[in-house]
């Protein structure tokens, strides 16, 4: 990539984000606070995209680190009172943690092996938050107090009951998110998750450890989920076993391929149309997961390689 | 192919794509546009209650019940004038029984719909997951859930279960009968997740109170699709087998019960009838069941001395006497729960004639009046019969019911009264901010 197209891109990420920050001004109020969830989703799906999308391992286990977020976040604050900010920051660090252990070794497996080692793995977490019920109360899982509510930046009160505030902090995140992947994506890092995508065999012939190059991948993945669902969790003052879900797996890979594998702003597009997909066929079905897929099955006829993924193979080739 | 035909093509592939174009945009704008919906905020305007309804997800079979007897209840209401004078509208969203599925949906409730209250939930993780999102979006909302956790204290000032007991209360109620005429040695099977965990916690002390004993509890993991393992780990000196199931598993575990028991020696058998509720009795391989017992929440088989209220509400909510649709004998109703939903519109009727609800602006005193609430005796708007209301605790309490399997039918054996099921409150939600 060139310095021109490295602007451009950086440009258009940017854009991204400026537009995003102007749309609230222009929401109307229900779809203002949808899309702060899908903001935090599309963080979820962000660090789906690192592992799938840029280094080709297909998870189909990725709700463990989300949960992983959510749960260390939600719990700290509930049962030992911890503030807000240490509790989200220790979460990112668990789910990181939690990535790496997992990646010790399901990165042993490859293709389908590997996405069946990462579902049995989300499936232990899963159980686990039912399994341990006493603190996560399992499936009807726990409201966050009213003191996690808020909290202190630098001598300024923080309400995260506040709408405008949670619009704020989920586009922060989401920002950071984009600008991280990006600036990954496009460092030596980057290519290397690129060339174990594309040519694992021959990576490693040219003396790479790809084990060590695909748990970077992993435990980046793993963290940025992990963000996602400490936020999730603090911003909407619930935790519950039905985010560990496989459900919540399946849907950040739909979010990552509609929009685009390998693509910085695809999952973020795939987060938008998917939400909006369902709120609007259900008002009008109870078949409306039906009507979703068949609307996936089109966009996949048509756009193979996501939506963003097409623009890049047909126009926008400098497009990260 | 001529020049003049491949520009007719364009103008044709063009005008398509307008068209498509403006029909998108007005779909997309009446999505984003509240204004398009089609009423005029203003007085006239109708009452609107929105329905979180589980329409899909492991809820559905009680959702599509719960909708039936909310319409057959706002039917009622509108033609008998209204609320204030005004019509009442339903605004039913699907939740998917989900718990971020379900906020999303109070959020919509709250501000694209701008419905008045918020109504209708059953499954616990839904009512969890939500209330946050009511409290803070100052949306009154009203489950009807039977979980404790409205009781609890655990969650918010708009939160209200007046339409149905909860858990507490029921297994409460029912373990002195259990213990004087089914036995004292019991074994549990419950779900493994907070829903059974509450049956657990609770009949296990009531029992205990009763001078009986909980000798093996056997938790069923939420996952689970066959339940023969879980059988033999039943004592063999088991008076009293204690079963409560949800989810579309609940068949096969009735089944593979009978199938494990075979005609031999069995103990008494009590379910909560959650575990057969919409399913049949007269489902091959059911037989089994005759001469146990099932804890009922309302008779689903109309009884002896029927009330003229049950006769009523069967009548506009389209259930016969054996507790099916009038239209399909097959489609067997959720009836120990979905009077809720009946109840629970008059309730809000009342509360909003008794506070002069006239809008949003008026939801404190809505709270308030609701907290207000003292007794709601047995009419046609409470057709399970009388109940008390505790404003502290925003929950109900009502009698319940105990039937035993007879020629393929339930009949009532025992009630208990509305004092069996009190308990000390645990919380005070007219201390919180409005």
């Amino acid at each position: 990539m060139t310095r021109a197209t490295g602007r451009k891109s950086l440009v258009l990420h940017l854009g991204v984000v400026a537009l995003l920050f102007l749309l609230q001004f222009v929401l109307p109020e229900y779809h203002h606070l949808t899309v702060t969830r899908i903001m935090i989703l599309a963080v979820f799906a962000l660090g789906y995209n690192v592992l799938f999308g840029y280094t080709g391992l297909l998870s189909l286990g990725h709700a463990m680190f989300f949960a992983c977020g959510l749960y260390a976040a939600g719990l700290t604050v509930y049962h030992l009172g911890w503030d807000v900010l240490p509790a989200f920051l220790f979460a990112v660090a668990v789910a990181g943690a939690a990535a790496a252990a997992v990646g010790m070794i399901a990165l042993r497996t490859t293709g389908v092996a590997f996405m069946i080692v990462t579902l049995m793995f989300s499936q232990v977490v899963y159980l686990a938050t039912l399994y341990f019920s006493r603190y996560t109360r399992g499936d009807e899982g726990l409201v966050l107090p009213a003191r996690a509510r808020s909290f202190e930046l630098v001598g300024i009160h923080v309400n995260l009951a506040d709408p405008v505030t949670r619009y704020y902090i989920a586009l922060g995140l989401l920002a950071a998110g984009i600008l991280v992947v990006h600036r990954l994506v496009r460092s030596g890092t980057g290519r290397e998750w690129i060339a174990v995508r594309e040519n694992e065999s021959r990576t490693r012939m040219l003396g790479y450890n790809t084990f060590s190059i695909k748990l970077k991948a992993l435990t980046v993945s793993g963290a940025l989920s992990g963000a996602a669902g400490a936020a999730y969790a603090l911003l909407f003052a619930y935790v519950g076993s039905t985010f560990a879900s496989i459900q919540y797996s399946i849907d950040a890979l739909l979010f990552t391929l509609l929009g685009g594998a390998g693509t910085v702003l695809g999952p973020v597009l795939g987060s938008f149309i998917m939400f909006y997909l369902i709120d609007i066929f259900s008002e009008y079905t109870t078949a409306y997961l039906l009507a979703t897929g068949v609307v996936l099955i089109l966009l996949i006829l048509y756009f193979s390689v996501g939506i963003l993924g097409t623009l890049r193979r047909k126009w926008l080739h400098w497009l990260p | 192919m001529s020049r003049t035909t491949n520009r007719q093509t364009d103008l044709k592939k063009r005008s398509t794509l307008k068209k498509f174009a403006a029909a998108a945009g007005v779909a997309v704008s009446a999505q984003i546009n509240p204004a398009m919906i089609g009423y005029v905020q203003g007085s006239d305007r109708p009452i609107r209650v929105g329905m979180q309804l589980h329409r899909t997800g492991i809820g559905a079979s009680y959702g599509r019940w719960y909708e039936r007897a909310a319409v057959a209840a706002v039917d009622l209401i509108n033609r008998e004038g209204g609320i204030n004078g005004r019509p009442v509208e339903l605004v039913i969203e699907d939740d998917g029984t989900d718990p971020k599925r379900g906020a999303e949906v109070i959020e919509k409730f709250a501000t694209q719909h701008q419905t008045d209250v918020a109504y209708g939930t059953l499954f616990s993780h839904v009512v969890i997951g939500s209330s946050p999102r009511a409290g803070e979006l100052k949306l009154p909302y009203y489950v009807v859930s039977e979980g404790y956790h409205v009781a609890s204290g655990s969650l918010n000032r708009y939160v209200f279960q007046p339409g149905i007991t909860d858990v507490r209360s029921q297994v409460s109620s029912m373990a002195p009968w259990v213990a004087s005429n089914l036995g004292k040695k019991i074994t549990m099977i419950f779900p493994d997740y907070a829903f059974g965990h509450d049956h657990r916690d609770y009949f296990s002390s009531a029992i205990a109170a009763q001078g009986g004993e909980v000798l093996e509890l056997i938790p069923i993991p939420p996952t689970e699709s066959s339940f023969t393992r879980y059988f033999p780990k039943i004592p063999r000196e088991t008076e009293v087998l204690y079963h409560v199931l949800v989810g579309p598993g609940v068949l096969t575990f009735v089944k593979e019960m009978g199938q494990y028991f075979g005609s031999g020696d069995r103990p008494q058998i009590f379910g909560f009838i959650d575990s057969l509720e919409a399913v049949d009795f007269s489902t091959p391989q059911l037989e089994f069941l005759e001469g146990t017992h099932f804890w009922e929440g309302y008779p689903r088989y109309a009884q002896p001395g029927q009330s003229e209220h049950d006769r009523f509400y069967r009548d506009k909510v389209g259930v016969d006497q054996n507790g099916a649709s009038v239209n399909d004998p097959k489609d067997i109703s959720t009836y120990s729960h979905m009077f809720g939903c009946w109840e629970t519109l008059f309730i809000i009727k009342q509360a909003m004639e008794m506070s002069g609800y006239s809008g949003p602006a008026d939801r404190p005193a809505l709270i308030e009046a609701t907290e207000s609430l003292t007794e709601f005796p047995e009419s046609r708007n409470h057709p399970q019969g009388r109940k008390i209301f505790n404003g502290r605790i925003h929950q109900c309490f009502g009698s319940q019911h105990i039937s035993r399997v007879e020629g393929g039918r339930l009949d009532v054996v025992h009630t208990t009264s509305i004092e069996d099921g009190l308990y000390e409150p645990e919380a005070d939600y007219t201390r919180m901010a409005l």
